[in-house]
Formats: structure tokens, sequence, C-alpha cells
């Protein structure tokens, strides 16, 4: 009986997920039909997914997804390798931890791509800087997470694994990291996803090539329903990346 | 030995060392290894702080910037507590409605900034609202939450006791609320602070964005930092407004 009801429930929940969706759908193309509202500011549903069918076979995308990828790529990689070592090296000490995780949780707690214009300053209009701001970003959930991570990891099984005679690598390799792994990964997975964001914003804010730049300079022209199906594509490919992300996520956690 | 012993007890003082050394190191490199036209000493951007406050159009940018960041965190507030409430309440819509808020939370929302130019134009109200998309869903998400961990056998008792809708939510659901709203609020402002900023970077007239623009054409990194510098300031007292709040009002359990 219970079950049924459960399963009723979930029934009118997927209805109302659904319907919400084909409302919002629905209003969306009476709005450009019917009710005259400006083409300039919402374009026909109908035109943006054609514009969208465009933009995928016309291939023009693959110059600027390169580009994107590519900083996020080398930034990632960037922001993992310091940020896993500084936070492994600060989470072997009590008094380290104690100095530098308020430190960079402080540091955190702002909003970075305010600093924006001096890596823009520094670094150029290029991807240099879309580069630097998102490792600087991403840095810190990969070290927050690292130091949390190994400073966390069991006492007694440190000093076990230390009493039957493991050296430091045996320890590094079969206690420390199999513990530490999960919550590290979370915070790659968390710096991965903050990357992706900073380096679409800082080229939509100040760039030459991009993904992000590529949107702005369709809003420019107001060329609005190519600018809403290119929206629609960069959603897409954050959604997969991200997707690929949590899978790897899930997959390291077995392997540890 | 004593002295090791007093920076073992006191992480704050070897943290501000920290911090000191690595102004030094900016310092040195800033002034002699390199080209001044991109960076500046903080020695100097400490001491230009007085001229960037008098630069004409500053000290109004920082109050339209604070002006944004305070109306979108208000509205964010009252959305995000009364969505959250609408849809936390009954475990129907929370079920239902839950996964949408969670799907729009996890668009990337810089990718749809443009969109917000177009509608509410190039000044403060396009910052606002992005504000507000970034700062509501966080907070939706807390009451959500901090209605979802109410026990269910207070609720009971309150019920068999003879208390009322009106009743429960006021002695009941409220109190318990109250943690994971205000830890909510403080993700809120984090998320206001980076949709203002995000749209004062994109485009601005009279904000803040319009001075960092100003500066980083003309190769001043001087006023620039401090300009910087100045926001980040808001921005840390902001958010710790907000944390000492959550920490006042998390306390009565």
């Amino acid at each position: 009986m219970a079950t049924r009801d459960n399963q009723a429930q979930s029934f009118g929940s997927r209805l109302v997920q659904v319907g919400f969706l084909i409302a919002v759908l629905v209003l969306w193309y009476l709005a450009t039909t019917r009710w005259g509202v400006n083409r300039l500011l919402l374009p026909n549903p109908v035109a943006v997914w054609q514009q969208l069918l465009d933009v995928l076979r016309s291939g023009e995308y693959l110059p600027d997804l390169r580009v994107t990828l590519t900083e996020l790529v080398i930034a990632f990689a960037l922001a993992m390798t310091s940020g896993t070592i500084v936070g492994f090296f600060v989470s072997r000490r009590h008094s380290t931890i104690r100095v530098f995780d308020p430190l960079f949780a402080a540091i955190y707690s702002i909003p970075i791509i305010m600093f924006l214009p001096l890596y823009v300053l520094f670094f150029g209009l290029g991807p240099a800087s879309k580069i630097a701001l998102g490792a600087t970003i991403s840095f810190f959930p990969i070290v927050l997470s690292t130091i949390a991570g190994f400073g966390n990891v069991d006492r007694t099984l440190v000093t076990a694994a230390r009493s039957m005679g493991a050296s430091d690598f045996h320890l590094f390799r079969y206690v420390l990291v199999p513990g530490a792994l999960p919550v590290i990964l979370s915070g790659l997975r968390m710096g991965f996803t903050i990357a992706l964001l900073s380096i679409i914003g800082s080229e939509t804010i100040a760039s030459l090539a991009g993904l992000g730049h590529h949107i702005v300079q369709l809003a420019e022209g107001m060329d609005m329903a190519r600018m809403f199906a290119y929206i629609a594509f960069v959603v897409v490919i954050a959604a997969l990346l991200n997707g690929l992300v949590s899978f790897l996520e899930a997959r390291g956690r077995r392997w540890a | 030995m004593s002295a090791q012993a007093f920076l073992l007890r006191h992480p704050g003082v070897v943290r501000l060392g920290v911090v000191l050394l690595l102004l030094l190191i900016w310092e040195i490199a800033a002034r002699w290894l390199i080209d001044p036209m991109f960076i500046s000493p903080p020695s100097r951007v400490l001491a230009s702080l007085g001229s960037v406050w008098q630069t004409p159009g500053v000290p109004a940018a920082l109050r339209l910037t604070f002006f944004e960041l305070a109306v979108a965190f208000a509205i964010a507030v009252v959305l995000g507590l009364s969505i959250g409430l609408a849809v936390g309440l009954q475990p129907f819509t929370r079920r239902s409605l839950m996964p949408i808020i969670l799907l729009i939370y996890g668009l990337p929302q810089i990718t749809i900034l443009p969109i917000f130019i177009l509608f509410f134009g190039i000044g403060a109200p396009s910052k606002i609202a992005f504000g507000v998309t970034h700062g509501t869903f966080p907070i939706i998400i807390a009451v959500v939450a901090g209605l979802q961990n109410i026990k269910p056998i207070l609720l009971t008792s309150a019920r068999s006791m003879g208390a009322n809708r009106w009743h429960i939510l006021r002695w009941v659901i409220f109190p318990h609320m109250i943690p994971s709203f205000f830890s909510g609020m403080r993700l809120g402002m984090t998320g206001v602070l980076l949709g203002v900023l995000l749209a004062e970077l994109y485009v601005s007239t009279a904000g803040i964005g319009h001075f960092t623009t100003l500066f980083t054409e003309n190769f001043d990194p001087t006023k620039l930092f401090g300009l910087v510098a100045m926001l980040a300031a808001m921005a840390i007292v902001l958010n710790e407004m907000v944390r000492r709040a959550e920490l006042r009002f998390s306390r009565w359990r």
C-alpha cells in the first residue's frame, strides 16, 4: 500500500516537473508569436532551435571550444598540481594547518573574480589571463580539501602502519592516499566546476576568443536567436564536462 | 623553545607573518623585477588609497556598488525565503520542484549575462538582477534543507498538544530553520557578491566596473590595485557581517 502511494506520488512529481518544462516552452512560444514580445529581447524558440542545429552543423564553435578547453585544461592542471602539493605539505603538521587553513579559507570566501582587471593588466587579454585566473580560483577548493583530506586521516591507522614497519612510501600509498582521496576528489570536482565558470566568465568580460567571447559578440550584433542557441550549446558543454568529472570522481573513489 | 611554544599557541601571529612575507616578496618584485606598467608595490598602493578616493566619481561608484549589493541581497533573501517556504513546507512540492531548482542552480549563469544587460540595460538594475539570481538559489536550497531536517516527532508532539498551523510555524518550524537559513544567507551573500561584481566588470557606466576598466586601459596599476583593495575590503566586511549573524543566531540550540 505504502509503495503504491509512493509510486503515485513520484509519478505526480514527474508530472509536475514535465509540466513545468512544457509550460515554460509554451509560454515562451506564445510570448513571441501572440503577445508581441520584441524579437530583440526574446527570440522565437523555433528560430533558436534552427539556429542551434545550424551552429552544430556548421562547426563554427570548434575554434572557440578549442580555446576554452585549452585554457580550462591548463588552468585545472596548474591548480590541481599546486593545490594538492601545497595541501599535502600543509597537512603534515598540526601547526601549519592552523596557520594556513584559515588563511586559504578566508581568501576562498571573497569573490576572486574581482581581481580579473589585475590579471588582464598583467597577463593581457589573451588566454594567459584566463588560465591564471582560473588556476587561482580553483586552487582554493583543491588546497582546502587536500588539507582536510590528509589532515583527517585516522591517526591510529598511521600509527598502526608505522608500527608494522611501513616505509614513507608505503604509508603514503596505502594509508594516506586511500584515506584522503574521497575528500580530495570532491575538492577537485568543485575546483573543476568553478575553473570552468570563471574561465567562461572572464572570456565574457574581457577576451579575444573563446565560448564566452562568442556569446558576447552575438549579443553585440543583436543576433538574438543565434545567441540563445549558442548559450544553450555552452550550457550543454558545461553540463557534459561536469558530468564527466562527476563520473571520474566516482571511479576514483572506487579505486581507492 | 619558549618562542616556539608561543608561536604554536598563537597561529594567528604566524599567519600574520606569512601575509607580511608575501607582501614583502610582492614589494620587492614590483619595485625591482617587473615592469611598473603592470604591477604596483603594496606600499605605493597603500599610499595611493587617498588619491584613489579623491578621483572624481570613485566614492560615488563604491556607494553605487554597495547599493546594488544591498538591494540585491535584500531581494534575494526575501525571494529565497518565500520560495523556499513555498516549496519546502509540503513534501509533494518539495519532491516535484526541488529537482528543477537544483537544475537551474547548476546551470552556468554567466552565459546569460548578456541577456540580463539587454533586458535591464547597462545601469544598476542589471547588476541587481544578476546578483539576485546568483544569491536566491543558495538561500532557497538552505531553507528547504532546514525544513526537511526538522524532526517529525516535534511536529507530531506539537500537534498533539493542540498547536494550530500558525503555532507550529511560529514555535517549531521557524526556530529550527534559523541556523540553516543563516548559513543560506551567508552563501547567498557570496552569490550576490559574485553576480553583482561579474555584471559590474562586464559593463558599467558609473559603478566600480567603469573605473576598473578606466584604470586598466590607462595602465595605472597603482590606482587599480587601490580600487580593487577597497572592493575586497567591502566584500570582506559584508561576508563577515553575515558570518557573525550566522554564528550569533545558530547558537540558541
